[in-house]
């Protein structure tokens, strides 16, 4: 392996701890806070984790600004960015799905595998059971409804 | 108080994570993506690293707060197996998660991921909402 792969491994390395800490700090990280922001009519619902989005957008928004005036990323030749622009089937049904998952469990990806260093057996079992949904629409879904 | 003020600054932490992971890689932070993509065998090393960073966040945390961040299960076992199918296959199904397109695609105000995130969180808050009923 040759410097620059190491350099973008040891990147790629950094940006996930430092993802899994904020979802750590957010408080993302827990499902009853999820729970308890999805639920509306629970009697005390918790807002506070559309601050989490706040937080990212207000650093996000002006880094994708500085994005747009770079040519290239520093290790790697071009940007790879999704192309697609078209509202499909498969976004709007695949978005319902995943809402679903989320509003039952509390859970989307990120907390679901940073959660793993947490040590509970729910987490575990969510977590595997979503790998194994990512490998069946992978596998045998994605390439009859393209 | 003090939540809203953890809301923001982890916010800010996963926005900066984002914007290093695209000045640097030139990739989009986004979870389910970097997770399926491992699972296809694709870009091993970089898509694992991510995922192991990801994994070692609460780590962090405890050795800088003496404590791992709370986390309550709020489901069943079968509840968690079902949801869990249902969130990986949803993912990947819709190009993305509350990451890349709820953060990162919101950002490049993506129409695509505007549509996204509207769609998921209605749907979350239905069906949580509903349970919610049911508790």
């Amino acid at each position: 392996m040759n410097r620059i792969v190491i350099l973008r491994i040891s990147a790629s390395l950094l940006a996930g701890i430092i993802f899994g800490f904020g979802l750590s700090v957010s408080g993302m990280i827990d499902p009853a806070r999820v729970r308890g922001f999805l639920d509306v009519a629970s009697g005390n619902w918790d807002p506070s984790l559309i601050f989490v989005l706040g937080g990212a957008l207000a650093v996000a928004i002006p880094g994708i600004a500085l994005q747009r005036t770079l040519g290239r990323p520093f290790l790697d030749d071009r940007f790879h960015l999704p192309e697609r622009k078209e509202v499909d089937r498969r976004l709007v049904i695949g978005s319902a799905i995943f809402g679903t998952g989320w509003g039952l469990a509390g859970l989307c990806p990120g907390p679901a595998i940073a959660g793993l260093s947490i040590g509970l057996a729910p987490v575990f079992l969510f977590t595997a059971a979503m790998a194994a949904g990512m490998l069946i629409h992978d596998r045998f879904v994605a390439s009859v409804t393209k | 108080m003090t939540s809203y003020w953890h809301a923001l600054a982890g916010g800010g932490l996963i926005g900066l994570s984002a914007v290093l992971l695209l000045l640097v890689n030139g990739r989009i932070a986004g979870i389910s993506g970097i997770a399926g993509r491992l699972l296809q065998g694709k870009q091993v090393w970089l898509n694992a690293a991510f995922i192991l960073g990801l994994i070692s966040g609460p780590v962090f945390y405890s050795a800088v707060f003496g404590t791992y961040p709370s986390a309550t299960v709020v489901a069943s076992g079968p509840v968690m197996a079902l949801a869990g199918v249902f969130v990986g296959f949803g993912t990947r199904m819709g190009s993305g998660c509350t990451s890349g397109h709820g953060i990162l695609g919101m950002a490049r105000f993506s129409r695509r991921s505007i549509a996204a995130t509207a769609i998921f969180l209605l749907s979350g808050i239905l069906v949580a909402t509903i349970s919610g009923l049911f508790q």
